[in-house]
């Protein structure tokens, strides 16, 4: 049925349909309504699940954790310093194969303080062993959340994944979600079954142990394995999932490509307005058009190259930064192209963190930038940062 | 595509105005998006809230920097906030203010004034040192989408919305709407 719901209620709602048995939660701007939505669904009896309130991010992803190895399916939400707190779990969550799924609200981190938006959240837990999906609108975020479950569930998987929307631009903004019923989600995503991380008192096992040197690396080894195959059964669930709800989703979803020259690469809620623009430099004859990812991890490099090909310049944009580099996406990008025969001029842009609104003319200017180096063929300035102060730093 | 852009305090409501315009715009088959604006909220500072309806999927979501419509939920912030910034040329404004449209000052804009403020009190909507004012505005830009051909949405539609998503005092907030709308001056 379709409503007109904020993305943490497109969110709340997705996760209440994958009926997870345990939610912990300590509430952070501006994910705060996903917890007051779920602890209601809990109260109301919409919901059969514990809902733990915990005196920090690091203990609800711990309570998930713990919950998660007696064999349930656990749900909780964060964003920006809760999700750096709960860092050093996001590693043993991964690394003890739990299938978590938590929704980020994708803010800056501090200092200075800011609760608006921009990744570099999800960005500093890219190496953690997550799957990450990535929200253009409300309605990604509740597909995508279903989806993730399924993904990570999955016994060639076995990775916790978080589903990211954008602080307000996503997460209090309200526009048009259709929420399917009980019932389709049911016949999608049946009950977790738990294959390996469960608590049997008739056949106790260990869990999270130490792995010495002889074995550690074969831990890792088979994690990043598990990533790879996640590449296949990502494909598979986007399928099953357009056949049973009419959405499509794409690791990298290609817009106005086909004879695109300048591909701009975008990620989550900034891409609508990036599509704007493309319209209408498409209408003054600009050969533009964008690509955008919505599966960071694992990263689709093969998918990524195809959508570029026969592209003259990809314009990578970030709505965060890693410090002494450029864009984390941009690194990302970079180093799938590495070995690549044919590879378009690759250009980075930092706008938008800490919530400044990236607009129409953002991505034009991008645009403008493109030209200017596809002129010459040369990238002299790899990386911009567009719509600052430069004169305000000294 | 219609832009509107609220301006009220915190507390008076603003953003779940947006929000109601937004469903009544659903009920009248349209695409919709509304968002605050992203700041952090204290009661009585001024805050802002949009809407954008289309007749297709609105993909944009910048904030509105050029509105089709302003909506005032306070004529005094009209002192301390531009509340006509970027407005379009043939935009219209709806103030909830004691004062005729043309004792506002506002040139080349098409206008409604409506006292939301006495009719909110008389119906019980918050105190007279803090009413909520939203629903009775929306009455009155239900009234002034009308007049002016700008954003239009049906009163029948915003009392529908009134009814279904708010959650206390749903009667009493359709009345208020109902009779700001009967009760809207134009200019």
């Amino acid at each position: 049925m379709k409503q007109v719901i904020e993305g943490n209620q497109a969110v709340a709602i997705g996760a209440k349909l994958c009926r997870p048995k345990v939610i912990a939660s300590y509430p952070i701007t501006p994910s705060t309504h996903i917890p007051e939505l779920i602890s209601e669904f809990v109260a109301n009896g919409e919901l059969d699940a514990e809902f733990i309130n915990v005196e920090s991010e690091h203990s609800a992803i711990s309570a998930c954790l713990g919950a998660q190895a007696t064999g349930v399916r656990t749900f909780t939400a964060t964003g920006s310093q809760g999700l750096a707190l709960m860092h050093e779990i996001l590693y043993v969550a991964a690394g003890m194969r739990l299938p978590i799924v938590i929704s980020v609200a994708n803010r800056s981190l501090s200092a200075p303080l800011n609760i608006w938006g921009d990744n570099c959240d999800t960005m500093a837990e890219r190496d953690s062993g997550w799957l990450q999906f990535h929200s253009e609108r409300n309605q990604d975020a509740l597909d995508l959340v279903i989806q993730a479950y399924k993904i990570a569930e999955n016994k060639e998987v076995l990775l916790p994944a978080m589903v990211t929307i954008d602080a307000y631009s996503l997460t209090h903004t309200y526009e048009i979600v259709d929420v399917p019923s009980q019932e389709e989600v049911d016949a999608f995503l049946p009950g977790y079954k738990p294959l390996h991380a469960c608590l049997d008192p008739e056949n106790p096992i260990t869990q999270g142990a130490c792995a010495m040197p002889e074995d550690y690396m074969e831990f890792k080894y088979a994690q990043q394995k598990a990533m790879q195959t996640a590449e296949k059964v990502v494909d598979d669930v986007f399928e099953e999932f357009e056949n049973k709800f009419g959405r499509k989703y794409r690791k990298i979803e290609p817009y106005r490509t086909d004879d695109a020259e300048i591909i701009l690469l975008t990620m989550g809620s900034m891409t609508g307005t990036a599509r704007e623009a493309v319209d209408k430099l498409r209408e003054r004859g600009t050969k533009v058009g964008l690509a955008k990812i919505t599966v960071f991890r694992p990263f689709p490099k093969k998918e990524l190259i195809t959508v570029t090909k026969g592209a003259n310049l990809l314009a990578v944009i970030d709505r965060n930064i890693s410090l002494g580099l450029g864009g984390a996406t941009f690194a990302d990008v970079s180093s799938a192209y590495i070995n690549a025969a044919d590879r378009p001029l690759i250009l980075n842009t930092i706008l938008g963190l800490g919530g400044r609104d990236p607009t129409v003319e953002n991505f034009c200017e991008i645009v403008d930038r493109s030209k200017e180096v596809m002129k010459t063929g040369k990238v002299e300035r790899p990386v911009e940062w567009i719509n600052v102060r430069k004169e305000d730093v000294t | 595509m219609i832009e509107v852009r609220f301006h009220g305090r915190g507390g008076q409501g603003a953003v779940t105005a947006a929000r109601l315009l937004a469903v009544a715009a659903f009920k009248e088959g349209k695409y919709v998006q509304s968002f605050p604006m992203f700041g952090i909220e204290r009661r009585g500072a001024p805050v802002m809230a949009f809407l954008r309806m289309d007749d297709k999927q609105i993909r944009i979501r910048s904030q509105v920097y050029e509105p089709d419509a302003i909506v005032v939920l306070d004529d005094k912030l009209i002192k301390a906030v531009n509340v006509c910034e970027g407005l379009k040329s043939g935009g219209m404004g709806v103030i909830n203010t004691k004062r005729k449209p043309s004792e506002i000052g506002f040139k080349d804009i098409k206008m409604a004034t409506v006292d939301a403020t006495s009719i909110a009190v008389k119906h019980g909507l918050g105190s007279k040192a803090a009413p909520i004012v939203n629903t009775a505005i929306l009455g009155a830009y239900a009234r002034a989408a009308e007049e002016f051909g700008v954003g239009k949405i049906g009163i029948d539609s915003i009392v529908k919305a009134i009814m279904e998503s708010v959650p206390s005092k749903p009667n009493e907030n359709a009345d208020v709407a109902k009779e700001a709308y009967e009760k809207s001056i134009f200019a």
